[in-house]
């Protein structure tokens, strides 16, 4: 096999350039505002730490997610964050110990070792928000709110939104009594809605109780628009468990309030959502938005994280991918920072052209020095020069017009770095002119 | 708001018995693929199409979202494996068996024995929940061939109706399960769509209940 080109990046491993580069970095820090003015805190974990915290809590569905390496330091295993949501809890339950309620949030680079899901980025640009302290339904209804928001300040619309809550399931297999490797099965079966495979799981488990393995089975049917989802469910659900009754005034308090807080969002109920079964222990929620085959966004409740570092604390919180917020919501970003253009200054050491070179910086005027050429058999750079000329000059060591403006035909010249004004020397004094 | 739901489905036995199926949930293809060469067929509702693509594309399509619904073979749908996609219904069509077969009369507690198939996956999965060792030789057809040359010592193969492994001398061994086609649909359509994909979820369920009782 023939040696792999060196530029090439490794499967599922992306990089922004310009422009997109610029976009995101402008997303970031609007959405890290609008973060602030929520009170929420931002940290910064570091990018690698040892295993056992990134795999604590959220259990071990991150274990083959996670990359792994040694510790050359101290013979301990070293994972790269595949998720930043372990590190808050971390953080929150033994750097900061607050009493009370504390609000993180982060935004940083995750990597996993696996691609999830369709033409899945392996690098994305981890956002989220946690909220610990507080186990009432009104900390998921803040951080639910504070996601919608997110997704729409990041300009994606026709936000459908939908809600479960791993309780139903967790109560019914409990009360099915099965064990580990039956109550998997279950599981694998609900998660893909397969009735069929459930109905035969729960016969091979023995379940003799009809009613209960309707009701297990109906789970996979209970998806939908919010208050049809409920009515049925409140038919056939509740007075049976009171952790189950929770579940159903839990899902009621929330249709209630988002009809309130957002009544243009598409919301739906889906009682046999699993996501993160593993370590979520109430609300589960996924937002989508159309003709994208995966959900933006994703949280849910996971209280009891932190036992692992000796103190657990409810929590709750969201993430999402600033690249998958770019690419969706790309197209009121790109509009912010496609203005720009920028004033260009002849080299030279001048004072009063240093002076003034900095002054219009201080003001954020993007101000780029024209570099004077650097070979000397070149011609001398001229501004108004054809393109012919100067693709003859740069010849064959470039296919790449510099600083050609994008889309269009016509040439900038290969110095001026997409400005659309220069400084001149005017009776000793440097002036912007437009080009 | 009425965007073009996707049904994907392969050539041969799947479309054929999947015909019947939309037929009584009144859904007829315009064309027929193996007269018409079109990979996307209109049917005669606006809102529906269909795609023609390799049974084990089907997951793939309908995982990435160039499909929203689609029927594979069980078979296809445990090779491909992962939680990515739901399978609401199995239809009961193009059944057979997953099986284990080898020579006549060969042995099948080799200790090591060479095993050829497409089934990459479910035989890895299948000789090591019990406890065996097996090195698995991955072949995309004919796998009958494969202990006729001495290339291997048993293959993991569907069995319809046993006439092709008897042919080439072989005999089925065990059982590993019993395969039909299923409904499957992708994840956020389901979500975001859930009246139409539902509605037509339900009536391929009374069809296919139709068509066993028949």
């Amino acid at each position: 096999m023939e040696r792999q080109a060196p530029w090439l990046l490794p499967d599922g491993v992306d990089e922004l350039l310009p422009p997109q580069a610029a976009q995101a970095e402008a997303l970031r820090r609007r959405l890290i505002d609008l973060h602030t003015v929520w009170g929420y805190e931002l940290i910064m974990p570091p990018f690698v730490e040892f295993i056992e915290v990134l795999l604590s809590g959220t259990g071990h569905d991150l274990d083959l997610q996670t990359f792994k390496i040694t510790d050359q330091l101290s013979g301990r295993m070293l994972g790269v964050r595949p998720d930043i949501t372990p590190q808050a809890a971390r953080i929150d339950a033994h750097q900061l110990r607050r009493p009370g309620v504390t609000r993180l949030c982060y935004l940083g680079s995750v990597l996993q070792a696996r691609p999830e899901g369709p033409a899945g980025s392996r690098n994305a640009l981890q956002l989220g928000a946690e909220l610990y302290g507080h186990a009432g339904i009104e900390s998921d209804l803040e951080i639910l709110s504070l996601m919608l928001e997110t997704l729409r300040a990041a300009g994606l619309e026709a936000l459908h939104l939908d809600i479960g809550h791993v309780g139903f399931f967790r109560t019914l297999s409990a009360q099915a009594g099965l064990d580990a490797r039956q109550e998997g099965a279950l599981y694998d079966a609900l998660q893909r809605k397969a009735v069929d495979e459930m109905a035969d799981v729960l016969a091979q488990a023995g379940v003799g109780d009809a009613r209960l393995a309707e009701r297990l089975a109906s789970l996979a049917r209970l998806h939908g628009a919010a208050d049809a989802v409920l009515a049925e469910a409140q038919g056939t659900l509740r007075g049976i468990d009171p952790a189950l009754d929770q579940a159903l005034a839990a899902l009621q308090r929330l249709a209630d309030s988002l009809a309130r807080r957002a009544p243009w969002l598409d919301l739906c109920f889906d009682l046999g959502e699993l996501r993160g079964y593993r370590y979520h222990t109430g609300l589960v929620f996924a937002a989508y938005v159309p003709d994208h085959p995966q959900e933006v966004a994703r949280g849910g409740r996971y209280d009891g994280i932190g036992r692992a570092f000796g103190r657990p604390r409810p929590a709750t919180g969201y993430s999402t991918d600033l690249k998958t917020l770019l690419a969706l919501g790309g197209g009121s970003a790109a509009a912010a920072s496609a203005a720009g253009g920028g004033i260009l200054a002849p080299w030279g050491e001048d004072a009063a052209l240093l002076e003034q070179v900095q002054r219009l910086r201080q003001q954020g005027e993007r101000v780029v020095w024209q570099l004077p050429p650097d070979r000397p058999e070149e011609p001398q750079q001229r501004d108004d020069g054809g393109p012919k000329e100067r693709q003859q000059r740069l010849g064959h060591e470039s296919t790449r017009v510099e600083g050609t403006a994008e889309g269009t035909d016509e040439p900038v010249g290969p110095g001026e770095q997409g400005c659309d004004r220069r400084l001149v020397a005017r009776n000793g004094r440097w002036e912007v002119e437009a080009m | 708001m009425s965007r073009t739901l996707t049904l994907a489905l392969s050539k041969g036995r799947i479309f054929e018995e999947t015909l019947p199926l939309l037929a009584r949930c009144g859904i007829e293809p315009q064309e027929h693929p193996e007269s018409s060469r079109k990979l996307i067929i209109g049917t005669n509702r606006e809102d529906l199409r269909l795609l023609i693509v390799r049974a084990s594309d089907v997951p793939t399509y309908v995982e990435y979202g160039g499909a929203d619904l689609g029927v594979a073979g069980r078979d296809v749908l445990l090779e491909y494996g992962g939680a990515g996609l739901y399978d609401p219904l199995d239809l009961g069509i193009a059944r057979c068996r997953l099986m284990v077969a080898g020579p006549c009369g060969a042995r099948v507690d080799l200790p090591r024995p060479r095993v050829a198939t497409k089934f990459v996956e479910l035989t890895r999965q299948y000789f090591a929940a019990q406890g065996r060792q097996a090195e698995i030789i991955k072949l995309y057809g004919s796998m009958e061939l494969a202990p006729l040359v001495g290339m291997a010592d048993l293959i993991v193969d569907l069995v319809d109706t046993g006439n092709t492994l008897r042919a080439n001398g072989l005999e089925p061994l065990e059982t590993i399960t019993q395969i039909s086609s299923r409904l499957v649909v992708n994840k956020a359509a389901l979500k975001r769509e859930h009246r139409r994909i539902g509605a037509l979820i339900d009536d391929l369920a009374a069809a296919a209940a139709a068509g066993r009782a028949a």
